[in-house]
């Protein structure tokens, strides 16, 4: 049997009251739901004050570059499909510094699941405006106002995401329910996670997100039909959804692999005479 | 009789240049002679000027060599360039019908290309075909060796048959209307069977012979082809080849595939490797095991597409922040391309560090006659792993401090052991630290690695005899024009040698101060405009060499040139010449 206890991690060095705590806690208890013991899974996360999350529990942990939990996710899934793949980033990761992995991955359908820990700010840099930051946000580097900010939902549902939800760290049984449906799913899923960061980000706060977020699934929507998915992707402001926002089956690309078929690539054997026959085409 | 003979295959790109010259260099290598063949083209689809040369020898041959004695020139661009190369009795092949107005000489042999192909084979498309059977009737070969290789290659249906008819129409039309003085005869001269390969081609078979099992990369000349050759094997080996977005999230994938248990790899040229730098970083501090293909062309940023360049051997050194052992190895031939990539799987797997082959654009795209590879002598080294009967998954630890810096590797999900790293300074464990002492015990353990690397590598390679007066100095895939250069000068009584340096990294600085010791002349020849060797070599031994002969217009060395260059510079080379 999991529990709990078995994801207790080292200690933390996030600041008192960080929405990354509430992540933490629905992950944990995602896993322990799903019956996942620490060895099967594998957690690979960026560099940021969210990339820092595998440490606080437990698992296999790959704690990669600023920007890359993405390509290193997939290469281990293809490398053993029997892993839980999730991947963990803030959204500067993700969205800033790792944006053309997040587009191809998406596109290519890998079956993993992706956590973005979305404070709309730049935390471990002490401050700055990120990709998600509100248009007109006043950072340091932002003298000005950010610019407009990029829609990680919509971007996900036309770049080919099967699984696009957006959860919120302040309600974690909600959030937990989302990465169990990740995790579970079939394909690249993406949850962009509402993160409010108490020590940086004075805009979005928790009290900010509480009053806009509302809940789909209590409002008879469905998440099967990518246009209605789209314009629900444009909401944003005075009303936040949250939930699934857009799901859909399409074949991972793993399952493609006709490598696969014969079961993970680590457990294959390394014999060197099969390559013999490769000779005769040189001759 | 022996034989010592070019071929060159001049047009522009589109015109078939390439076919005409593999097909050349198959045909020979199948009747028993050692062929080597490199490409000159040009980084566009059509036009422009291309060739390709096909040196045909019955003794070693791994370079090209001057002068050209059949020249095919599919256009009058051909003849006007390569006019100038051809040997005292050579012969231009051409197509006088629609190349006119050339400057009549005794060098000239008109076939009606064009016309013969449209009337065999109903093409004027097959004029190459014509033009491969013309060259091969010239020598008086085996007419029938080409019609099985031109089955094999474009099958055995219409394409082939036309094929077929259009090279035995240019056989016949040599053998009966060639009136000049050209006499030479090539006769098949053995049952011996050799294979014919790229460097590329070696290091792909090396792979999967390897057991490499994942592979993602980004196309880049001149490192394609072996994401080519990998994607076309995936099936049959049970390997998987991604097309990644870009070389960024290439080496990411594999360091990813590798943490997870597989042999992995990536490929790319100078630009690529630019991206791939970050990566080769997280390797070295995760002790994750890749191997990096690094085929080099004259840099800096797009440089020249298509051609040749020793470039980039300072930068592989010294590629990303901080310090971090790593191996670097450059084959000198495509025999080697082959046993070099077999090794740097194993000792990334054994030392748990990115190994770098470093290769270039003629190892990687010229073809060469080599014995089959005897495959039974590939062995398998996973270095050392993890075994829960003797450590309980617990106590495990990623990153455990040992003697020899290694610590046992296991896979995430093999076992109840939990595998972590991290790219920040991290303890046994694989946890973030801050803590100064271990951050100094865990580079100390990374960098002990290089002791038992060092050892594994193989000393330079050494040419001609022990000692002589004058050493030449190379690395890589000047290796065989180096060589010829010894021979040459030997032949005429200078006291030469050649000291070639292929496994690179970590640097034996014993070996190679031991051997410039021996000579009174040493000479470095690469293909880089700032002697990137002989600042290595002093950097490691203190020792200046007496001069040094680079090319950077990104052509390849030939013999010829290396001891023109030579004579130009003054260097001592014991002999007239
Ligand atoms: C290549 C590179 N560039 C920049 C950095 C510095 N850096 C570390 S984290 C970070 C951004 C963090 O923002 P985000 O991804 O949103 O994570 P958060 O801290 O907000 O959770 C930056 C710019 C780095 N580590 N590596
Ligand atoms: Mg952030």
């Amino acid at each position: 049997m999991v529990a709990i206890s078995d994801y207790v991690g080292i200690k933390s060095a996030w600041c008192p009251g960080c929405g990354n705590f509430g992540i933490l806690k629905a992950l944990n208890k995602a896993l322990v739901e799903l019956e996942l013991e620490p060895h099967q899974i594998l957690l690979v996360s960026g560099i940021g004050q969210a990339g820092k999350l595998p440490h606080y529990t437990r698992g296999n942990i790959f704690n990669s570059l600023h920007g890359r939990p993405v390509p290193p996710a997939i290469g281990a899934k293809i490398a053993n499909p029997e892993l839980a793949v999730i991947a963990i980033s803030g959204d500067g990761d993700a969205y800033g510094e790792g944006g053309n992995h997040f587009l191809h991955a998406m596109r290519r359908n890998h079956h993993i699941t992706y956590l973005v820990h979305d404070n709309q700010v730049y935390a471990l840099t002490k401050g700055q405006a990120s990709p998600t930051s509100d248009s007109g946000y006043v950072t340091k580097t932002t003298p000005y106002g950010a610019a407009m900010p990029i829609n990680p939902i919509a971007l996900a549902i036309v770049s080919g995401a099967s699984f696009v939800a957006r959860g919120f760290a302040g309600d974690t049984g909600h959030l937990a329910g989302l990465i169990k449906m990740g995790i579970n799913h079939k394909g690249f899923a993406l949850i962009d996670i509402l993160q409010p960061c108490v020590t940086f980000n004075h805009q979005n706060t928790y009290r900010w997100y509480q009053e806009r977020v509302y809940k789909l699934e209590e409002n008879g929507y469905h998440a099967d039909d990518k246009m209605a998915a789209l314009e629900k992707a444009q909401e944003w402001g005075e009303k936040i959804p949250i939930g699934v926002i857009y799901q859909t089956k399409l074949p991972t690309y793993e399952e493609q692999l006709p490598a696969l078929s014969k079961g993970a690539l680590v457990y294959q054997k390394i014999e060197p005479g099969r390559a013999e026959s490769l000779l005769a085409e040189f001759l | 009789m022996s034989i010592d003979f070019n071929f060159m295959v001049g047009g522009e790109a589109g015109q078939g240049v390439q076919s005409v010259g593999f097909l050349l260099a198959k045909v020979f290598s199948r009747g028993g002679y050692n062929v080597f063949a490199d490409q000159d083209y040009e980084s566009r689809i059509r036009g422009g000027h291309n060739f390709f040369r096909v040196r045909v020898k019955n003794g070693r041959v791994s370079a090209i060599a001057e002068p050209v004695n059949i020249l095919i020139a599919l256009n009058r661009e051909s003849i006007d360039l390569h006019r100038a190369e051809l040997a005292d009795k050579g012969v231009i092949i051409f197509d006088g019908e629609q190349v006119k107005d050339v400057p009549a000489d005794g060098h000239l042999f008109s076939v009606p290309l064009e016309k013969l192909a449209q009337e065999h084979a109903g093409s004027k498309l097959m004029a190459n075909t014509v033009a491969l059977g013309a060259a091969v009737g010239l020598v008086d070969y085996d007419a029938d060796s080409i019609s099985g290789i031109l089955n094999e290659h474009f099958g055995t249906g219409d394409v082939g048959d036309k094929n077929v008819r259009a090279a035995r129409a240019g056989y016949e039309y040599a053998r009966a209307e060639f009136k000049g003085e050209f006499a030479i005869t090539i006769k098949p001269a053995s049952n011996i069977k050799r294979i014919l390969l790229t460097g590329n081609d070696a290091i792909g078979l090396a792979a999967i012979a390897a057991g490499c099992k994942f592979m993602a990369a980004y196309p880049m000349t001149p490192a394609t082809s072996i994401m080519e050759y990998m994607a076309a094997k995936s099936t049959e080996f049970d390997l998987v080849m991604v097309h990644a977005e870009d070389e960024i999230s290439a080496v990411n994938m594999a360091i990813g595939a590798a943490y997870a248990g597989v042999r992995a790899m990536t490929a790319t040229s100078g630009s690529g490797f630019c991206l791939m730098v970050e990566g080769l970083g997280l390797a070295g501090i995760t002790e994750t095991p890749i191997v990096l293909v690094d085929g080099q062309r004259p840099g800096p940023a797009v440089g020249l597409p298509t051609r040749v360049e020793q470039g980039d051997l300072q930068f592989v050194l010294h590629a990303h922040h901080g310090d971090f052992p790593r191996a670097v190895l450059a084959p000198a031939d495509v025999e080697d391309a082959f046993w070099t990539t077999v090794k740097a799987f194993n000792i990334a797997d054994k030392y748990q560090l990115p190994v770098i082959i470093l290769t270039d654009h003629h190892l990687a795209t010229s073809y060469a006659t080599v014995d089959p590879f005897d495959i039974s002598r590939v062995t398998i080294d996973r270095g050392l792993l993890y075994s829960p009967q003797e450590t309980p998954p617990s106590e495990y630890k990623r990153h455990k401090i040992t003697k020899s810096g290694i610590s046992p590797r296991a896979f995430p999900g093999q076992s109840e052991a939990l595998v972590v790293t991290d790219c920040d300074e991290h303890d046994e464990d694989g946890h973030m630290t801050e803590d100064g002492h271990v951050r100094t015990a865990q580079v100390q353990k990374r960098l002990r690695k290089l002791f038992g690397l060092k050892h594994e590598l193989a000393t330079p390679l050494l040419y001609g005899p022990k000692r002589a007066e004058t050493t030449l100095v190379g690395w890589g895939s000047t290796y065989g024009a180096l060589c010829e250069v010894v021979d040459i000068l030997h032949r005429k009584g200078g006291s030469v040698n050649l000291l070639h340096l292929n496994e690179l990294w970590p640097f034996n600085a014993e070996a190679v101060t031991d051997a410039l010791g021996r000579a009174s002349n040493t000479y470095v020849i690469e293909g880089n405009a700032t002697a990137q060797l002989a600042s290595l070599i002093r950097a490691e031994t203190g020792k200046e060499v007496s001069g040094k002969i680079l090319r950077y217009d990104g052509r390849p060395f030939t013999p010829a040139y290396i001891i023109q260059e030579m004579r130009k510079e003054g260097c001592e080379l014991g002999c007239h010449i």
